[in-house]
């Protein structure tokens, strides 16, 4: 793979108005919740009031007999999936025998109104025997925690560990006892941070409908319509081809619509009813029943020599992914000292059980709370060592050559030019007034490639259709448009880029991971080449040479050379013209288990202001340094870089998952989850670097996750010097910091 | 229950709908008039997804029974272009960005809106204070301010 | 549930009294209607009073104001009148929830729905405002405070609904002020919350006070002795730190989701002082 770093883009990297856009602000854009289908019914669930306990009965006969009710589901109406994995998935669509968290789905109905449905859940009875619960991670590590699951723990874990432990991982290299003792300074610190939702702004929804002849069409908000189709398949005991899934316009997922929560129930209530089903998640149930992030404590040691040079890192993660194994701290382990050059590295990952929702992605998930951790660790080491925060950064940061705390030795990578520009940025010298105090961290993410198929048209008018298998939550039907039409030569707007559902080309991978861009962007390229290619027959053809002989420019083919011919060039709009007559119609595809995703490094700094009387918090000034590789559409760029860091502020602040000791979520609405809203924030300034990734064509990398990764440590490390004491434990509400104040006797 | 008969205005149009005592506009709106442009977001009046004009002031269509819309003007993000020309707010959207997903957009365009015809030169951190009930997940707001100040000045000057 | 529209507040009342299933009033719809969707409330009647002659009016008054118990806070927050008289007032009703909501919300609402940090109570309190209840047996009129008995409960009786709140005519070098505790900069229900007004005389001292403290106790404490700490004072820096130590020590707040006792307690004790600073310089004393 060559990536073409000179090159002089036409297309890649101007700001053209996204395809969808005028569907979007005329509200014409078909959401998850927005489809309806003839005879169709709605479907509402019936959810557990308990943490933790056995069902012992469920009498479903009152509800049946409800006039407008077509069906009830339980968890007896499915199979036993071969693969564990989708049993779980299953299980926390329905349960089986038990309930594991407050808020999961016993049962549910189809009716013909929303409202009868909801009265036919009243009137379903179901015995619960209560079970203790554990809702904690640190209690459900401990000895004597309830046990949520049994053998679930997926490798030999130490014996006396707590039999909620599932997960348990390690990474590093060199030596930490002789790290240690090299150091000046060492400092070792625990912190904890509560389960946050990604706070999609539209609820989970689908419209289900199954047909007698075993096939059925599903409609749903997802970020991954093939994995939707493959999970809901097992589930439903179909094979994959008689299962189309469509994916709606999607409002938000932010790694939290990478599962299924409604739509294999939609699936069933359809069947059972004959008719289709919609099924549309209230607020609550979104809150309660969907995936969180990880909750987790850690233990952060480092050693440092006096003059800012990290000797020896070590973490360990405790997390809890819900009622459910869960592989999320592996990634925080990897990516908690992944910024840094460490001479001796350790971080060691446990998951653990607990009596809450199974945990779905968040943007990065697993590194924000890691590397919190360990950037407010550097950040007290240099203020006890008297050292400039960033200097210390720079001093430490991985380049070309590190070797990383996860394994891979990194080639080209935009950590210390970000740092660079963040130094010498009039943000980081910028004076602070009374009460203020700035703040920085770095931040990282892997990004990801994977299964894409991309297919692409040429029609006979010379336009180009593309279709594409991963839905666009952030603007890449654009980006991927624009890739297009730089490869092929042609104006953006002759390029129209559409997603296709799973029956229409071969498989996609999610989107998530950061991924689109990359790896559907790599695809689109190659699938361009391959369209030229079939062009240039097409000219060599009409113009009787070697096809080797024609080569592509600017939107047409040319004799490569005087001797290759004297034919002047002919238009893709030609040669389209022609198709029918040189052999039929044209098209490029490309699929791929696309490979050389470039991580993306990040910085931040943040100002805050604290009130000194009753500890409000505001943000006053934010700049995001990212390196993008190459940013094909910069407003998009700059988009991904200023949503993730206000989410990662909101986690930092103010959003928090609150269970009472009861077990039961108290807080399952936005009034009390509390999102950054408009007043709450300045203007996120978005600086882009470029520093081109080896592994793609024109140098891209994922940008879509890092950004919600500094700013947890950004706005602590701030707080923490505005009132003097370091904050721990997120989110930093007021109380909180009232209270580190009162302790620290300040 | 027994429905309700309900004649209305939307969007300049003389409306007649029946719908259950306790259902909202919203609902009326999505399930029994074709316009799903407002979204629910929250249902609780706290996400601002759903906003729409009633009797020319800014509301949430899921706090409003569809009952209390009898003889009432309704104006909602289906009815802000002319035709098919964009009202300057939606275009300086798409120019400057200021969506993503765009879930929260018609309700941010209809509350927008709404602030211009009240107060034609806001500052931004008026915008902000205007705009603090409808949330934004994807953009952390940045753009959209860019969008309906520019939107603004366009406006003003035309 | 069947929703009726009254014409009338007579025709209101008869319906709200004769209703043998739980009854309620629909205002502006931004509480109930919430509780109706949450399942916590089920009522068997809805009265809409927003179409009875009068409920949706601000009147002048003997020198004060009688505003309709359908006007919401975007109406109210246009009449400059009532704006420049009464600010402390306004901007705690202006406060609840987003713009949105204030197209709809009214300050009997908030009343009724007596939850202890309700935005619009503490101000109308500090301001000695009074509401005008229409029963079966005809009106009656009592102070804003004894309206609110417990969280969700008020001492309206069956039949009875709120028409009207007063506010009297402001005396002289008066000024008032409401501030709330949130986290966010909007949007969140207040952790704790003051409402002063202050009268002074023409030498600066102050005559007359009233103190309101919200969301530090079940319902809105009238916190006299904390008021008492600023009569007969120049309420200079002495006299307010003893405002703040009194609202401190008067709070009776709990624990919960949106904050602790503790900082409740402080918090009430900050704001009431800083309220009072504002109400001072409001009044131009």
């Amino acid at each position: 793979m060559t990536t073409d770093t000179k090159r002089n883009f036409k297309v890649v990297g101007t700001r053209p108005n996204r395809p969808d856009g005028v569907d979007k602000v005329t509200g014409r854009a078909m959401y998850g919740a927005d489809a309806t289908a003839p005879g169709m019914l709605w479907g509402k669930v019936l959810r557990s009031p308990h943490p933790h306990a056995e069902i012992v009965s469920i009498d479903t006969s009152e509800a049946m007999k409800l006039p407008g009710v077509q069906a009830v589901v339980t968890g007896a109406d499915f199979g036993d999936p071969e693969s564990l994995f989708v049993s779980d998935v299953q299980e926390h669509c329905m349960a089986k025998d038990r309930v594991y968290y407050d808020g999961h789905a016993v049962a549910a109905v189809a009716a013909t109104s929303a409202s009868t449905a909801a009265k036919a859940l009243k009137l379903i009875k179901i015995v619960y025997k209560p079970l203790p619960h554990v809702t904690d991670v640190d209690a459900a590590f401990a000895h004597g925690a309830p046990v949520i699951m049994h053998h679930r723990a997926f490798e030999i874990l130490p014996p006396g560990t707590s039999a909620n432990a599932t997960n348990f991982c390690e990474f590093g290299h060199g030596d930490l006892h002789e790290g240690f003792a090299k150091a000046d300074l060492i400092v070792e610190r625990s912190f904890r941070t509560a389960a946050t939702h990604q706070g999609y702004i539209e609820p989970n929804a689908c419209l289900a409908s199954y047909s007698s002849d075993g096939r059925a069409d599903l409609w749903c908000c997802t970020q991954g319509h093939y994995h939707v189709r493959d999970l809901c398949a097992q589930i439903m005991g179909m094979e994959a081809a008689q299962l189309r899934v469509t994916a709606s316009e999607i409002g938000g997922g932010f790694g939290g619509k990478t599962s299924i929560y409604v739509e294999p129930v939609a699936l069933m209530l359809s069947k059972k009813s004959g008719r289709p089903v919609k099924m549309v998640m209230s607020r609550e149930e979104v809150f309660r029943a969907t995936g969180p992030t990880i909750s987790s404590s850690m233990d952060v040691k480092i050693g440092m020599t006096k003059d800012g040079r990290m000797t020896a890192g070590q973490a360990v993660i405790r997390a809890s992914g819900g009622a459910w194994p869960s592989g999320t701290m592996e990634m925080g382990a990897q990516a908690a000292f992944a910024c840094y050059d460490m001479p001796a590295v350790k971080t060691i990952g446990w998951n653990v059980l607990t009596n809450r929702p199974k945990e779905s992605a968040y943007r990065a998930p697993g590194a924000p709370t890691a590397i919190f951790g360990v950037e407010s660790v550097i950040d007290e080491m240099s203020q006890k060592l008297g050292l400039d925060p960033l200097e210390v950064r720079i001093l430490n940061a991985a380049d070309a050559g590190t070797l990383s705390s996860y394994g891979p030795t990194f080639n080209q990578i935009g950590l210390k030019a970000t740092l660079e520009a963040a130094k010498n940025h009039p943000h980081y010298k910028a004076p602070l007034g009374p009460n203020q105090a700035r703040g920085l961290s770095c931040g990282f993410w892997f990004n990801f490639g994977g299964n894409t198929s991309v297919s692409l048209a040429v029609n006979t008018d010379g336009t180009v259709n593309i279709t594409e298998g991963n839905p666009d939550i952030g603007g890449s039907r654009a980006s991927i448009g624009m890739m297009a039409a730089e490869e092929l030569g042609i104006p953006f707007a002759d390029v129209r880029t559409i997603i296709g559902d799973t029956a229409s080309i071969g498989h996609n991978d999610t989107t998530d991971g950061s991924r689109v861009t990359f790896a559907v962007g790599l695809a689109t390229i190659r699938a361009a080449r391959d369209a030229i290619q079939k062009m240039c027959h097409r000219a060599a053809q009409i113009w009787d040479i070697d096809p080797d002989a024609v080569e592509w420019e600017d939107g047409a083919a040319k004799p490569s050379g005087p001797n290759a011919g004297q034919f002047p060039p002919m238009t893709i709009k030609e040669i389209a013209a022609n198709a029918f007559r040189t052999g039929g119609p044209i098209a490029g595809h490309h699929e791929v288990n696309a490979d050389g995703a470039g991580v993306s490094f990040g910085v931040h700094i943040a100002d805050v202001e604290v009130d000194p009387e009753t500890a409000h918090t505001l943000i006053k000034r934010y700049t995001v340094f990212q390196d993008a590789g190459k940013a094909v559409h910069p407003s998009y760029v700059e988009g991904q870089m200023q949503g993730g860091a206000v989410q990662g502020i909101g986690w930092a602040l103010n959003e928090e998952y609150i269970y009472g000791a009861d077990g039961r979520l108290q807080n399952a609405g936005f009034l009390d989850y509390r999102i950054p809203v408009a007043s709450d924030l300045p203007m996120i300034d978005a600086v882009i670097l470029e520093i081109p990734n080896p592994g793609h064509p024109y140098g891209v990398r994922g940008v879509g996750e890092t950004g919600i990764v500094p700013p947890l440590a950004a706005v602590a490390n701030a707080v923490t010097r505005a009132v003097g004491t370091r904050m721990t434990d997120l989110p930093i509400s007021p109380p909180k910091i009232m209270a580190a104040k009162a302790a620290a006797g300040k | 229950m027994k429905s309700i008969h309900v004649s209305a205005t939307v969007n300049g149009d003389a409306v007649e709908f029946i719908c259950a005592p306790d259902e909202s506009l919203l609902d009326v709106l999505r399930n029994r008039l074709g316009l799903t442009g407002a979204k629910e977001g929250c249902g609780t009046g706290d996400c601002g997804a759903c906003s729409v004009t009633l009797d020319g002031r800014l509301v949430c269509s899921c706090l409003v029974l569809g009952a209390e819309a009898e003889g009432a003007t309704v104006g909602t993000i289906e009815g802000i272009a002319d035709g098919d020309t964009l009202h300057p707010l939606q275009q300086s959207f798409i120019d400057h960005a200021a969506l993503q997903c765009g879930i929260c957009t018609p309700g941010i365009l209809v509350a927008a809106k709404s602030l211009l015809e009240k107060n034609p030169n806001p500052t931004d951190t008026e915008v902000r204070y205007w705009l603090a009930g409808n949330l934004c997940r994807c953009t952390g707001y940045d753009k959209i301010i860019y969008a309906v100040q520019d939107a603004a000045k366009k406006m003003r000057s035309a | 549930m069947r929703y009726v529209a009254a014409t009338t507040a007579e025709e209101a009342s008869a319906l709200l009294a004769a209703e043998t299933g739980l009854a309620k009033v629909l205002g502006g719809g931004t509480d109930i209607l919430v509780q109706m969707r949450a399942g916590m409330v089920e009522p068997a009647l809805l009265v809409d009073i927003k179409k009875i002659p009068g409920l949706r009016e601000i009147k002048s008054e003997a020198g004060g104001f009688r505003i309709g118990a359908g006007v919401s806070g975007a109406e109210l927050m246009r009449h400059s009148a009532f704006a420049t008289t009464w600010p402390g007032a306004l901007e705690g009703f202006n406060l609840i929830g987003s713009t949105q909501v204030q197209g709809r919300a009214t300050m009997a609402g908030n009343l009724c729905n007596a939850s202890p940090a309700g935005d619009a109570v503490p101000g109308l309190v500090a301001a000695g405002a009074t509401v005008r209840i229409q029963g079966p047996k005809g009106q009656r009129d009592c102070p804003i405070e004894d309206v609110p008995v417990s969280p969700g409960k008020t001492s309206l009786a069956k039949g009875e609904f709120i028409t009207s709140i007063f506010l009297p005519a402001k005396p002289a070098r008066t000024g008032d002020a409401y501030l709330r505790f949130i986290p966010r900069t909007e949007m969140d229900i207040a952790v704790a919350s003051a409402g002063v007004c202050l009268t002074f005389d023409a030498s600066g001292t102050c005559t007359a006070a009233r103190v309101a403290l919200g969301a530090v106790a079940p319902t809105v404490i009238v916190a006299h002795d904390a008021a008492k700490t600023l009569i007969g004072t120049k309420v200079d820096a002495a006299a307010l730190d003893a405002l703040q130590a009194a609202a401190t020590a008067l709070a009776r707040p709990i624990s919960d989701k949106r904050g602790t006792a503790d900082y409740r307690r402080e918090t009430v004790g900050v704001l009431a002082r800083r309220a009072a600073q504002i109400a001072k310089t409001r009044a131009g004393a």
